[in-house]
């Protein structure tokens, strides 16, 4: 169990500035998520963080030690690829003991660890089997088995789940928060899915461009986004913006109703031209438009509305947001 | 109806002018090494069956009475060692090439390839005065210092492009389970490449088996000689050829050569093409 | 807990892993490389130790010699007639093969008989196909009443003196080369074949080409790199090769009939000791290997590309 800091981290690979500046402080037995879209610098953060890249900049201490010159396997991580980078040639037994036999553990040492974590992952019957056997989401266990078995001080995670079929992610994500509760270690979870990064992080990091441009917990990103970046990238659909003067007054989906339903005294009125209904099931999105500005509302289906009416929408006041159209930056209340 | 017919039919049959195109020779030369020499020596007879009954006398001839038996053990010796300095040589510069070298590492790659473009036909003059001077003449250690020039340079490309193939997260996780690099290289990489190094050590072992002008400019001692020079100058003694020995000669050594390449030719081209990052 | 030194160690595992491959290469390759231009202005010969160096009398002297002449047209000659054929007949043998038949295994093993048997015993197996009495093949040719009477229709002979006659010689020499080249060339193409994505294929289909016109619209477009590389491997195997020449004619008919640069080469070192003209000869080979090596090297290059 071990705490890890990031101060200054930069990593540049000639002109392109993978991670430009990141301060970052995990506490023990947190469950941080690095979020962001694909060349957001997010899996080159965890690679600092691993080893397996040299920063050009910057310091990583891992309980308080010094570890940017320190070999992977001397850092005491374990990592999980997204790609699982199970050792083909391997029973699913000795995939998992693998790290314990290079470290020249004892026989029954190892055996009754890589049991320990089979059982935890619920893969105890796969042991002899070879990884091209077994399916997606059993590798994934594998993977997983094999990187707790050491107890490492911190466990990284990049995006272990995107290569499971949608139906099986829930549970996936559901049992892996559930373990990472119960075995308490400290860990760093890259995704892009921002669903899966609110469902499981104790805080979520977004990042874009190399830098962190917000930290906090699942509801502080969604409620009070610190700019237009992390206000658009979090949340499905994303947050609607109207420029008014040189400020983007935003407001989620959720937040957008007819005003009849919107009673508080504090609200904004909108007229809204509604063009499109898309019946979802269990809710409606409805686009239309307000003056130009293209809008959306999430309205839950016990409400009709017509595709091509007009009617009155509102929003209440305390759920309008205020960011900067030049820097993107929250305006505060 | 009849146009498929016609079609079978033409596709049979333009395949199969090439299959005889392709074998005859081999045919040829397996009838000739049991043909008795009184049917065989006669113009007349039918030279694509046996006007007599078959002989094993050239085969006696052959394996007892020449030095064939000596060429294929030659032959096999410079191979074998030929192979593994070849390994020895070609495996850890593609390693480094493939995953420790970055950008450079493709240009030199490509560079080591291109050396193989220098042939043995022009080599073999410099490399005469060398092995003249080093005392190796008429020796077969001259063939196993010299033929690593040709197999080395394939064989660094093959591998180069296996390792290549193999995703770089199976070692990195390697590195964090607690290898260090070397460990890395000897507990996953090479295990997981057996089939591309397996592949490699027959290919340089069919590159041995060819070369004919090394073995024919430096080895002039008949005992001393390989498969592919012996065979002429044993067998064909000023006008007169052996001809049945002749052929079961050439044709004993060509099968097990032919069958090991047959068996390996879809992985050494898929192997080349790999090197170039084109499937 | 002791620092592992990992990164920096990485470059220089890098360099200290290449340092038996380079060493190899310079001194076994690039070494003599260079030698062989030295000895090319020199008057080196095997016997003596020392030479000296005499400048351009051994290229002068070649460039008057009949035997030189010749060598240089008949290893063109050889070479380009050879690609020619080859291509072709590959193209025709790799649409039949990439089609599923029962027996292709065995089909296949004999096709690539020519190339995966070694190079010298096929040769052998040609000198008694081509011989000047016992040709098989001049037999058929009699049996079909084609050759052996004042009329016929390779002539009143009763042999064709495959290689005797100085004309029929390179024609053999020729026939040999394509022989073996074909499966190679073959297996080279159908795997340029199956690289062409189906959907491209399929797409043609639906538009309405036909085969011809899917055959130069498409497939040989995409196969153009493909054939590329058939025809530079083809061109360097023919261009240098000397085995073929030896066992079949050691360069004959005489004078020099079917003479290549390597057998001269070959010979003027070998057997007339004479390091310096053996040199001169066999560095004729250089403009070609240098234009194949830059367009090999520019293949890779669009190829690293796509």
């Amino acid at each position: 169990m071990a705490n890890v800091r990031f101060t200054g981290l930069k990593k540049h690979f000639g002109p392109v500035r993978a991670v430009d500046g990141v301060d970052l402080e995990i506490a023990d037995g947190e469950f941080l998520v690095l979020l962001g879209p694909s060349g957001s610098g997010k899996t080159t953060l965890m690679r600092l963080c691993a080893g397996l890249d040299e920063p050009t900049a910057g310091s990583i201490f891992i309980d308080g030690e010094l570890v940017n010159d320190v070999a992977p396997r001397k850092r005491g991580i374990a990592m999980v690829f997204q790609s699982y980078a199970l050792y083909p040639h391997k029973t699913v037994f000795k995939n998992i003991a693998f790290p314990l036999s290079v470290e020249g553990l004892p026989r029954n040492e190892i055996l009754s660890k890589v049991e320990w974590a089979a059982n935890l992952l619920g893969i105890g019957h796969l042991l002899e089997r070879m990884p091209s056997r077994i399916s997606g989401g059993e590798r994934q266990r594998v993977a997983i088995a094999r990187a707790l078995v050491r107890r490492p001080r911190v466990l990284l995670m990049d995006e272990p789940l995107s290569n499971l079929d949608a139906k099986v992610r829930h549970t996936a994500r559901d049992e892996l928060k559930k373990f990472q509760r119960e075995i308490g270690v400290t860990t760093i979870y890259v995704t892009h899915d921002q669903v899966e990064a609110m469902g499981l992080g104790d805080r979520i990091a977004v990042m874009n461009d190399g830098c962190i441009r917000q930290i906090g917990s699942p509801d502080e990103i969604y409620q009070e986004p610190s700019d237009t970046f992390v206000a658009g990238f979090v949340g499905i659909p994303p947050m609607n913006f109207m420029e008014e003067s040189g400020v983007l007054t935003g407001f989620r989906p959720e937040t957008f109703l007819p005003a009849r339903l919107v009673d508080d005294h504090e609200r904004r009125i909108f007229r809204f031209r509604i063009e499109r209904v898309e019946h979802l099931g269990s809710y409606n999105l409805v686009y239309g438009k307000v003056g130009e500005a293209l809008l959306i509302a999430n309205l839950s289906v016990r409400h009709e509305v017509r595709e091509g009416t007009e009617e009155d929408f509102a929003v209440r006041l305390t759920d309008l947001r205020y960011y900067d159209r030049a820097t993107g930056r929250r305006i505060p209340p | 109806m009849l146009k498929r017919i016609v079609k079978g039919c033409g596709f049979y049959g333009v395949l199969s002018l090439f299959i005889m195109f392709s074998a005859v020779p081999f045919y040829i030369m397996l009838i000739t090494m049991f043909k008795r020499n009184h049917d065989l020596l006669d113009p007349n007879n039918n030279p694509f069956i046996f006007n007599e009954p078959p002989t094993l006398q050239h085969l006696d001839l052959l394996l007892h009475q020449t030095q064939y038996p000596v060429f294929l053990l030659n032959t096999l010796l410079v191979g074998v060692l030929v192979v593994l300095i070849t390994v020895l040589l070609a495996l850890p510069a593609a390693y480094s090439l493939a995953r420790l070298a970055g950008g450079w590492g493709e240009m030199v790659g490509v560079g080591i390839f291109l050396t193989y473009l220098v042939p043995p036909t022009l080599l073999f003059i410099p490399l005469s005065r060398i092995v003249a001077d080093l005392g190796l003449q008429n020796s077969l250690w001259a063939l196993v210092l010299i033929y690593p020039t040709f197999t080395v340079p394939f064989c660094t490309w093959l591998l180069m492009g296996f390792f290549k193939s193999i995703p770089r997260d199976i070692e990195e996780q390697a590195l964090i389970d607690g290898c260090s690099r070397l460990g890395a290289f000897f507990r996953i990489l090479l295990p997981i490449s057996v089939p591309g190094i397996i592949t490699v050590i027959v290919f340089a072992f069919t590159l041995v088996v060819n070369e004919y002008i090394y073995a024919l400019a430096f080895i002039q001692e008949s005992g001393r000689k390989t498969i592919g020079i012996g065979l002429t100058t044993e067998l064909i003694r000023g006008d007169v050829f052996y001809w049945g020995a002749l052929m079961g000669g050439a044709l004993l050594a060509s099968i097990p050569v032919a069958i090991l390449y047959t068996i390996f030719l879809d992985r050494i081209i898929s192997g080349l093409n790999m090197g170039t990052g084109r499937q | 807990m002791r620092q592992g030194h990992l990164f920096h160690s990485d470059r220089l595992t890098a360099l200290a892993l290449l340092v038996p491959v380079v060493t190899y290469i310079v001194a076994f390759i690039g070494f003599p490389f260079v030698m062989s231009f030295v000895y090319s202005i020199s008057d080196a010969t095997i016997g003596d130790p020392h030479f000296s160096i005499i400048g351009m009398r051994n290229f002068r002297e070649m460039l008057q010699d009949e035997a030189f002449r010749t060598s240089l047209a008949n290893t063109f000659i050889f070479t380009f007639v050879s690609i020619g054929l080859v291509v072709v007949l590959a193209h025709i043998l790799a649409e039949l093969l990439i089609r599923e038949f029962p027996g292709k295994w065995i089909a296949r093993f004999l096709l690539m008989l020519p190339w995966t048997a070694p190079i010298a015993l096929g040769a052998i197996g040609f000198l008694w196909f081509m011989d000047s009495v016992y040709s098989p093949f001049d037999w058929l040719l009699r049996k079909a009443g084609l050759l052996g009477h004042p009329g016929d229709l390779f002539g009143p002979m009763s042999n064709l003196y495959w290689l005797a006659r100085p004309g029929l010689a390179m024609a053999s020499v020729i026939l040999v080369h394509v022989w073996r080249l074909l499966p190679l060339a073959t297996v080279i193409l159908i795997a340029g074949l199956n690289s062409i994505p189906r959907e491209i294929v399929e797409a043609a289909q639906i538009d309405g080409a036909g085969y011809f016109r899917r055959l130069f619209h498409i497939t040989l477009p995409l196969l153009f790199p493909v054939i590329g590389v058939t025809i530079l491997f083809s061109v360097f195997f023919t261009f240098t090769d000397m085995t073929v020449v030896w066992i079949l004619t050691k360069g004959g008919p005489p004078p020099h009939a079917t003479q290549v640069l390597a057998s001269l080469a070959f010979l003027k070192t070998i057997q007339g000791g004479d390091l310096a003209q053996g040199a001169a000869v066999a560095l004729f080979f250089f403009p070609v290997l240098a234009g194949i090596a830059a367009i090999v090297l520019r293949l890779v290059k669009k190829a690293v590309v796509v």
